[in-house]
C-alpha cells in the first residue's frame, strides 16, 4: 500500500496513511472530498505523474527560450530534411526516394538508407495536428518531438517499475528519469534525433516483454514485438535488444527459471519481431544473415529443444529412461547448432560483426582500422567525470538498487539487472551510449530509494501507532506488537528514521538542482548558434553558420557543388540547399579520403581533385577570430588520417613538427602551404584579433599564424561570415590555353 | 552396449507412443497442425535447395509463415492443456483470440513480405 514518493521539484510532502485518526489531522483534509483512501492513493497517484509529464516536458526547453525553436547540431538536419520531405510528397515517394543532391556523383539512396520511425511519427503528429486544425509548421512538430517522447517514457518507466517492484518504485523511476541528465542530453527541444524516440521505444519493449513472461499471454508478447518493431524502425541500436532479450533468456534457462510463460513470450516476440523487422529496408536480410542477430536465432532453437524435453519429461515417467534421451537430445541440438553456425560463418554467409558494433567488443579496433568511426568526438570511452555529470547521486543508489534487487530475484528483476550491467559496461566503452543506460540506472536507483523510504516510514508508522493507544487495525499490527518491545529499547529509532527520511529528501533535492544546471549550462546549446559573453557581461550571438549557409541559398547557381568536410553537408542540404560531395552519412569512405586529400594537398594537386569532382565552392570553418575551437584546422589531422588511410601519397608526419601540430612559423612546410591552411588563414594576416597581440594571432591556437602572405591561384574568396567562422571560396575556371 | 541402447530406444518409443495416445483429443488436433505447419516448411527449404533462394524474401516469408503458425500453435497448446497449472484461471477462449490475432498479424506482414 501506498509508499511515500517524493516529485524532486514539489514543495511540500503529502503523506497517505492507513490510519483514520491521522487523516483527520493530516494538512490536507481529504475527508471533505469524501473519498476512500485507495481513491486518495490513486489521485495522488495520477497528480504525480501528470507533474512529472510536465516536468520531463518543460526541462527541456531551455533552448527554445533562449535562443529560438531551431534545429540543433548536424544530424538532425537531415532527419528535418526527410520529414520535410515526407510531409510535401507523401510515404510512397519518401520510401524510394533517391537524392542526387548529395555525395555528388554518387547520390544515396535515401530511402533504403535510413530508420523511418523518427520521420514517420513527427509526420504523423503534425497530420493529426493538421486534422484538428492546428495548421503548426513542420518545424515545431519536429523540435517538439523528443520533449515529448521523453515526457511519454516517463509514463512508461512508471509501469515498467510497477512491474518490477511496486507503485512507489514506479513513481520515483518516472521522476529520476524526467531529469536524469543522460537522457536530457540527446532529447532537449531542437535535438530531433533517432535518439529522441528510440529510448522511449526501447525500455516500451522492454517493459512490454517483461510484462509478457511475467503474465504468460499471447497479447502482452504481440505488444512486445511491436515495439521491438518501433525500436527498429528508429535506431539502429536495436541490436542491443536483440541481443539482450536472448541472454537474458539464456540467463533464465541456465538458472533453472525456465517456465511456460518465457517459452511464448520469447518465441512470439522473436518470430513475429523478426517479420516485422523486416520489413524496414535498411535491415533487410540481417536478421538471417547477419552475425550480430545469431545470438536470438540460437536461444530461438534451444527453446525449442527446451520445450521438447519438457514434454518428453512429462510424458515419460521412468526417470532413467529419460537422462538418456536426454544426453542424446541435448549432445545432437549442440553438434547440430555448431556445426551451422560454423559452416555459415566459414562460408561468409552469416557475415561477421561490422565494425560500429565490433569496436563496442574491442575498443581498440576502431582506432587502428576505422579511422573514421575513431573520429567522432562521441565514440570514445567515457571519462568518470561524464558518469558523475550525468547520473549524479544515481551512481551510489545503483549498487544499492543491486543490492535489493537480488534480494528479492524474480524473473522482472533478473531483467532490469541485466540490462542495467550490460548497459553500463556498453556505456564505460563509450560516451553516446550513456544514454541507453540512463533508463536501467534510473530504473534500479529507484528501487534503492523506494525500498529505502518505505522501510524508514513504515519503522515511523509503527512507533506512532503505539504511542496512539488506541486501534491495532492496519498492515503491520503484528510487527507493530512484535516490535513494541523492540521500540521501547531503542527510542531514538524513530529520531534515526526522520533523520535519514530528511537526508534522502536532501539527496533528491540536490539532484534536481544539479539536472538543472546541466541541462540549463551543458545540455541546452544548439552548436549552430553559439554565444559569449560581451564586455559589459551582455549576451553575444553567432549566427555564422546560418548566415554562410543562407547565403549559399541565395547567392549561388542552383546546381553548384559545394566540398567541405563532411561534418557540414548535412546543414548545406538543409539550410543551403545545395548539392555536396561528402556528408554525415559517411557511407562512402573513399569520398571522404578523396576530400580529405584534396584539403590537405597543396593548391594545384587539390585543383586536380576539385575539378575532377565538379566542385564549385568550397566551404571551411575558422575559429581564429573567435576563439571557437571545433574549427576545420583542429579536425585537420582527422583529414589527414582519414586520407591517408585511403591514399599513401599523405602522410601524417609530414604534417606535424616533431609531433606536434603547429600553425606558427616553426609549422612543417607541407602544413603551411596546404589547401585547408589557405583557405583558413587567406587575409588573416592583416586582421589585428586581440589587443596588444600583432595581427593574424589565431585566438583558437594562441598563436601568431606562419604564413600571413598567402595567394590564391585557383580560388576566390567568395564569402566570409562577420565574424570570420565560415569562409566559401569559388572554384575559378581554368585559364584558356594561350 | 549397441544392444542396450537399442533397447533403450525402443523403451523410450513404446513409453512415449503409450502416454500419447492419453493426451484429449483437441490437444492431438493441435499437435496435428503444428506437424503439417513444420512439414510444410521443410518442403519449401527442400525446394529452395533444388531451384536456389531467388527472391529471398518470399522465401523467407513462406518458411518464416509456416515456423511462426508452427509456434503461435505449440503456445495455443500450452495455454490451453489443461494440465498446466501455470495457466489455470485462463478461458480456453482467450487463449484461441490471443492464437487468432497473433496469426492475423502474422500473416498481415507476410503478405507485405512476400513482393
Amino acid at each position: 500500500m501506498g509508499g511515500k514518493s517524493e516529485p524532486a521539484k514539489s514543495e511540500s510532502m503529502a503523506t497517505t496513511t492507513t490510519s483514520p485518526d491521522l487523516i483527520n489531522s493530516s494538512f490536507f483534509s481529504f475527508k471533505s472530498l469524501k473519498l476512500k483512501t485507495k481513491q486518495q492513493e490513486l489521485l495522488l497517484r495520477i497528480a504525480i505523474l501528470g507533474l512529472v509529464y510536465i516536468l520531463a516536458f518543460i526541462a527541456r526547453l531551455f533552448s527554445v527560450l533562449r535562443y529560438e525553436s531551431m534545429i540543433h547540431e548536424f544530424d538532425p538536419y537531415f532527419n528535418y530534411r526527410t520529414t520535410l520531405f515526407l510531409t510535401e510528397k507523401g510515404f510512397y515517394e519518401f520510401w524510394n526516394w533517391f537524392d542526387s543532391e548529395s555525395w555528388y556523383p554518387l547520390g544515396r539512396i535515401i530511402g533504403g538508407t535510413l530508420y523511418p520511425g523518427l520521420m514517420v511519427t513527427a509526420a504523423l503528429i503534425y497530420w493529426a495536428l493538421r486534422f484538428l486544425r492546428f495548421f503548426v509548421h513542420i518545424r515545431e512538430v519536429c523540435v517538439l518531438t523528443a520533449p515529448f517522447f521523453a515526457s511519454n517514457t516517463t509514463l512508461v518507466a512508471y509501469f515498467f517499475g510497477k512491474e518490477i517492484w511496486d507503485t512507489g518504485a514506479g513513481l520515483v523511476a518516472a521522476v529520476l528519469i524526467a531529469i536524469c541528465p543522460g537522457y536530457i542530453s540527446r532529447s532537449v527541444a531542437g535535438s530531433y534525433d533517432n535518439e529522441a524516440v528510440a529510448i522511449f521505444a526501447l525500455l516500451l519493449t522492454f517493459y512490454l516483454f517483461v510484462k509478457a513472461v511475467n503474465t504468460g499471454s499471447l497479447a502482452w508478447a504481440l505488444g512486445s514485438a511491436f515495439g521491438y518493431f518501433y525500436m527498429v524502425s528508429a535506431w539502429g541500436g536495436y541490436v542491443f535488444i536483440i541481443n539482450l532479450v536472448p541472454l537474458y533468456v539464456l540467463v533464465l534457462l541456465i538458472t533453472g527459471r525456465y517456465s511456460m510463460r518465457l517459452y511464448i513470450a520469447y518465441n512470439c516476440m522473436y518470430i513475429l519481431g523478426m517479420l516485422l523487422a523486416m520489413q524496414i529496408r535498411f535491415v533487410g536480410f540481417q536478421h538471417v544473415q547477419s552475425g550480430e542477430h545469431m545470438g536470438a536465432m540460437g536461444v530461438f532453437l534451444l527453446m525449442q529443444v527446451f520445450y521438447f524435453l519438457d514434454w518428453v519429461k512429462y510424458q515419460l515417467n521412468d526417470t532413467k529412461l529419460f537422462q538418456t534421451f536426454l544426453r542424446i537430445t541435448v549432445t545432437s541440438a549442440i553438434l547440430v547448432g555448431g556445426i551451422a553456425l560454423g559452416v555459415g560463418t566459414a562460408s561468409g554467409y552469416i557475415s561477421p560483426w561490422t565494425g560500429r558494433f565490433y569496436s563496442l567488443l574491442d575498443p581498440t579496433y576502431a582506432k587502428d582500422h576505422i579511422p573514421i568511426i575513431a573520429s567522432v568526438s562521441e565514440h570514445q570511452p567515457t571519462a568518470w567525470s561524464s558518469f558523475m555529470f550525468d547520473y549524479h547521486i544515481l551512481l551510489f543508489l545503483f549498487p544499492a538498487g543491486l543490492y535489493f534487487c537480488f534480494k528479492r530475484l524474480s524473473d522482472a528483476t533478473i531483467f532490469i539487472v541485466m540490462y542495467g550491467l550490460t548497459s553500463l559496461y556498453f556505456a564505460g566503452v563509450m560516451v553516446r551510449l550513456i544514454l541507453v543506460a540512463t533508463p536501467a540506472v534510473c530504473l534500479i536507483s529507484a528501487i534503492a530509494v523506494s525500498a529505502t523510504v518505505k522501510n524508514l516510514t513504515s519503522l515511523l508508522r509503527t512507533k506512532q501507532k503505539v504511542s496512539q493507544t488506541g486501534s491495532t487495525k492496519g498492515a503491520g499490527s503484528s510487527k507493530a506488537s512484535s516490535k513494541v518491545t523492540l521500540d521501547q529499547s531503542q527510542p531514538f529509532q524513530k529520531n534515526g528514521a526522520i533523520a535519514l527520511l530528511v537526508g534522502v529528501f536532501y539527496l533528491l533535492s540536490r539532484y534536481a538542482i544539479h539536472c538543472t544546471w546541466v541541462t540549463s549550462e551543458a545540455y541546452s546549446s544548439p552548436s549552430i548558434v553559439l554565444a559569449a559573453r560581451g564586455a559589459h557581461g551582455n549576451r553575444i550571438l553567432f549566427d555564422d553558420y546560418r548566415e554562410a549557409y543562407y547565403w549559399l541559398r541565395q547567392n549561388t547557381p542552383t546546381d553548384a557543388k559545394i566540398m567541405s568536410w563532411w561534418d557540414y553537408g548535412y546543414q548545406i542540404t538543409a539550410m543551403g540547399n545545395r548539392t555536396v560531395i561528402v556528408d554525415n552519412n559517411t557511407w562512402n569512405n573513399t569520398h571522404i579520403a578523396t576530400v580529405g586529400r584534396a584539403m590537405s594537398s597543396n593548391e594545384d594537386e587539390a585543383y586536380e581533385i576539385m575539378r575532377s569532382l565538379d566542385v564549385n565552392y568550397v566551404l571551411v570553418v575558422f575559429g581564429g577570430v573567435t576563439g571557437y575551437s571545433s574549427d576545420d584546422i583542429n579536425k585537420f589531422l582527422w583529414m589527414v588520417r582519414i586520407g591517408g588511410g585511403v591514399f599513401p601519397v599523405i602522410k601524417e608526419p609530414d604534417y606535424l613538427v616533431n609531433g606536434e601540430f603547429r600553425v606558427d612559423k616553426g609549422a612543417s612546410p607541407k602544413m603551411l602551404n596546404c589547401l585547408m591552411y589557405k583557405l583558413c588563414y587567406y587575409r588573416f594576416g592583416e586582421l589585428t584579433t586581440e589587443y596588444g597581440k600583432p595581427p593574424g594571432y589565431d585566438r583558437a591556437r594562441g598563436g601568431e599564424i606562419g604564413n600571413k602572405d598567402i595567394k590564391l591561384e585557383h580560388l576566390e574568396e567568395a564569402y566570409t561570415t562577420s565574424n570570420w567562422i565560415v569562409r566559401i571560396y569559388r572554384v575559378k575556371p581554368p585559364t584558356n590555353r594561350l | 552396449m549397441v544392444k542396450s541402447t537399442t533397447k533403450d530406444a525402443q523403451d523410450l518409443f513404446h513409453s512415449l507412443r503409450s502416454a500419447y495416445v492419453a493426451t484429449p483429443t483437441n490437444l492431438k488436433i493441435i499437435d496435428l497442425y503444428v506437424c503439417f505447419a513444420v512439414f510444410t516448411a521443410l518442403i519449401q527449404v527442400a525446394y529452395m535447395a533444388l531451384v536456389g533462394s531467388f527472391p529471398f524474401n518470399s522465401f523467407l516469408s513462406g518458411v518464416l509463415s509456416c515456423i511462426g503458425t508452427a509456434v503461435l500453435a505449440v503456445c495455443l497448446r500450452i495455454q490451453v492443456n489443461k494440465e498446466n497449472k501455470e495457466f489455470k484461471d485462463l478461458a480456453p477462449e482467450r487463449a484461441f483470440a490471443d492464437f487468432v490475432l497473433c496469426n492475423l498479424v502474422l500473416h498481415l506482414v507476410i503478405i507485405n513480405f512476400l513482393g
